[in-house]
């Protein structure tokens, strides 16, 4: 999915953390973006870009795509309410 | 989702603190209900200092213990408690294994709401979605 094209509002570094440290950090972040706002969160637990998708699901969030990089992964998820 | 803990060791309560955190990513409230070897493992002192492992796979424990360091994984403590700083996770300290192994509520760490019977935590647990026992 590396042409995604999205500009992030935020950015969560959460690499270096293991599951569910990302997940934790991007719930908490999206909490700090207006609605509409775009949330990258960067991990580089393989568990994370699974999670994320079927988190914003859940929460009612915009899951836009996923850039794996060398390691880590960059994923956009937009708030929705 | 409800929870009774009901295991003291490590291998447990690491768990216990990744599914809490991952239950309050998802906006579920949490409910812990602590009885029997689990109460040892929130006394107070003990939640920094716990490093029993059960005995059934005791030959693995060394390397978890230098994975966990390696990886920079969180100790279930620091774990728990910024899940309940998160999100809205209750602890719960079963009151006849309290008596049993003569523990008192300040005997626990604060971050144990209270000491309750059982029927609160079946109150809980049949209005949850998701139960677990560990």
């Amino acid at each position: 999915m590396s042409e995604l094209k999205v500009t992030a509002d935020k950015v969560v570094d959460a690499r270096g953390t293991s599951c569910p440290g990302p997940l934790l950090e991007t719930k908490r972040a999206i909490a700090t973006i207006p609605v509409g706002t775009v949330l990258e969160t960067i991990s580089s637990d393989p568990g994370t870009k699974a999670d994320i998708p079927v988190w914003a699901k859940k929460m009612g969030h915009e899951y836009l795509g996923t850039i794996e990089e060398s390691g880590y992964w960059k994923i956009y998820v937009r708030r929705k309410k | 989702m409800t929870i009774m803990m009901y295991s003291g060791t490590v291998d447990k309560l690491l768990p216990l603190a990744i599914v809490t955190s991952g239950a309050v990513s998802m906006d579920m409230e949490v409910n812990i209900f602590v009885t029997f070897y689990g109460l040892l493992g929130f006394k107070k002192g003990m939640v920094e200092t716990n490093q029993k492992f059960i005995k059934d796979f005791e030959e693995f424990v060394p390397m978890i213990k230098e994975q966990l360091k390696k990886k920079n994984i969180p100790s279930w403590y620091d774990m728990l408690k910024k899940a309940k700083e998160t999100g809205k996770v209750r602890i719960q300290a079963c009151s006849t294994a309290c008596d049993m192994l003569d523990i008192k509520k300040g005997d626990l760490d604060p971050i144990v709401d209270e000491v309750v019977g059982v029927g609160t935590y079946l109150a809980e647990a049949s209005e949850s979605k998701v139960t677990l026992m560990m």
